[in-house]
């Protein structure tokens, strides 16, 4: 497979045509905006956490084929986990997108978002995998409490 | 199928064009015989900054190797002979401007400091509550924060004029925004992201009638159009040297003596003062009160073999051919239809955005990349224009003399390849 294919996987370009989870949440008690100043991409993930469990997750937003499919994986993968194991799956695909850990061995903790690990040939586009991530690690952190929505 | 003889009549061709000879040209700039992942290197992002020719690397190698020393401050042979050759660059950057006097040559880092020297130095002195600064609805955010901030500093109001869906300003609504208030006008020559060019004889003259100064900013026209400041009546005209095939680091603010003269300095230290003691300092003269501190001494040295290079090719002849350039490339581009082009003013340089479907630039720009070309992708420090087209992005092609239809043609099929992976 070529760099540009490993990095174009039918996956990718699927998950970028119909992302999954695409939509606003409107009973949402978490929520972030995150931007990449370098491309202007903006998303917002929106998050329903019990306790320490994802009950549900979605995201909207504007943003290339390699964020796009990122947040959609992402959303498809954490519904259902506890906060640890979001942590955990982050750090990992942290190190398999900068290409710190082989693809072969991540597959336990990060699943199907090996399909991901093309990007670490492209440094540049690092950042568009990750928005999701660190958006959502914002969106955790937001404050219940504070929490308003737009509504 | 492009063969041997085809590619010759095409190389004919363009030669018969226009005088200049990109084909020739090109092998005075050593970076352009690169490959990149395998493919020649195919550079489109001139906008952003341009390649450098030998002359440029020469002069700054010469520089570092013959008679480097710091400027105005020895007695010694080389301190002279660095001074000599830093006053000339400022010269020859005077000649180029067709500046009335080389003391109104500032040197500094870039068109963006040019500009903030301005906003800092002329804004904070003369403008107060409720003054209001006109600029373009298409400026960069170099000619856009600076303003706000001093907006933030003094109370003053920052108004835009606007632009139509070509991406041409809107000269009436422009004019009508000047008023009693209007303290300053600061307008973008050509934008970097749409290609417009703006009618600036028109925008100063309407300011002038109101006694308003002008700013033009010239960091994509200098490069690629002959500029003359005392024809134009322009008050201030900021440029950067890498955008002119001159080292980084290096840029120019051109300002009339009348208005250098009264504002003060944008910066205190050495060089920028006649006599120091701690009650009280003088300012020293023009253009040194406005260079505090050792300046880029090589990269005005650069710069000056730059605009000789430049010059020797003609500014009219790069225009020439960066029009028929853009012809073709916009005409090649018409005729893929998935390819929507941003920015369709009358007048414009050889700068294309454009979109590719609703594929998002920054996939673009990476499958190009893969095929040696090199595009810019994103907001190109313009996201008010973004905005007002209702876009988050572009991939942006901006050409320069160097760049042939063989790299047009590459451009291309690097886009198809795109809509293939794309589907
Ligand atoms: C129109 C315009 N103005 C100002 C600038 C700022 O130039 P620099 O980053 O060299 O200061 C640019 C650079 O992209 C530009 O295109």
């Amino acid at each position: 497979m070529s760099e540009l294919d490993e990095l174009y996987q039918e996956i990718i370009l699927d998950h970028n045509k119909n992302p999954r989870n695409f939509h606003k949440m409107e009973d949402a008690n978490h929520m972030a905006d995150g931007y990449n100043p370098l491309c202007g991409d903006k998303v917002t993930v929106y998050l329903h956490l019990d306790g320490d469990v994802v009950s549900d997750i979605s995201f909207d937003g504007k943003g290339c084929a390699i964020s796009t499919a990122s947040a959609s994986l992402m959303t498809e993968t954490i519904k259902g986990k506890t906060l640890d194991e979001v942590k955990t799956m982050f750090e990992s695909f942290h190190d398999l997108v900068t290409g710190r850990k082989d693809p072969m061995k991540c597959e336990v903790c990060v699943g199907k978002l090996k399909v991901l690990a093309g990007v670490r040939q492209f440094p540049m586009r690092v950042k568009c995998a990750t928005l999701c991530w660190h958006t959502l690690k914002a969106a955790i952190e937001s404050n219940e409490d504070e929490f308003v929505t737009t509504e | 199928m492009v063969t041997a003889e085809n590619a010759l009549s095409i190389k004919e061709w363009n030669r018969s064009a226009s005088e200049l000879d990109a084909y020739k040209l090109r092998d005075d700039f050593p970076i352009l015989k690169r490959w990149v992942h395998g493919k020649p290197l195919v550079y489109l992002d001139n906008a952003a900054s341009s390649q450098k020719p030998q002359a440029v690397i020469d002069a700054i190698e010469k520089v570092y190797t013959d008679s480097y020393s710091n400027i105005h401050r020895g007695v010694h042979a080389l301190s002279q002979e660095c001074t000599s050759a830093y006053e000339e660059a400022r010269e020859k950057v005077q000649n180029f401007l067709n500046a009335a006097h080389s003391k109104e040559i500032i040197f500094v880092r870039n068109a963006t400091e040019a500009i903030n020297l301005v906003v800092s130095s002329y804004g904070r002195t003369n403008l107060s509550r409720g003054d209001e600064i006109v600029i373009s609805a298409m400026e960069h955010h170099a000619n856009i924060v600076p303003w706000q901030i001093l907006c933030q500093q003094t109370g003053a109001v920052l108004r835009v004029a606007p632009m139509t869906d070509e991406g041409e300003l809107q000269l009436d609504e422009y004019k009508k925004l000047l008023n009693d208030k209007t303290r300053f006008v600061s307008i973008v020559h050509i934008s970097n992201a749409l290609g417009t060019i703006n009618p600036i004889r028109d925008i100063i003259a309407a300011a002038h009638d109101r006694g308003v100064p002008v700013l033009i900013d010239g960091a994509q026209s200098a490069p690629h159009t002959s500029i003359d400041v005392q024809e134009l009546d322009c008050d201030f005209f900021v440029f950067s040297g890498h955008k002119l095939y001159g080292p980084s680091g290096i840029g120019v603010l051109y300002g009339k003596t009348e208005f250098l003269d009264s504002m003060p300095p944008y910066q205190g230290g050495g060089d920028m003062i006649s006599y120091v003691s701690f009650e009280k300092t003088l300012y020293n003269d023009l253009p040194y009160k406005f260079e505090a501190g050792t300046p880029h001494i090589a990269g005005a040295i650069g710069l000056g073999a730059a605009i000789d290079y430049l010059t020797s090719i003609g500014l009219d002849s790069i225009a020439a051919y960066e029009q028929e350039l853009l012809e073709y490339a916009t005409r090649a581009l018409a005729e893929i239809p998935e390819v929507r082009i941003i920015g369709a003013a009358k007048e414009k340089a050889a700068v294309i955005s454009f979109l590719i479907g609703d594929i998002h630039p920054h996939d673009v720009g990476t499958i190009l990349d893969q095929q040696g070309v090199a595009i810019r992708t994103g907001h190109h420090c313009a996201q008010p224009i973004m905005d007002r087209f209702g876009i988050p992005a572009t991939a942006r092609a901006s050409l320069a003399f160097y760049n042939t239809r063989e790299e047009i043609d590459a451009l291309i099929a690097g886009i198809k390849k795109v809509i293939e992976v794309f589907g």
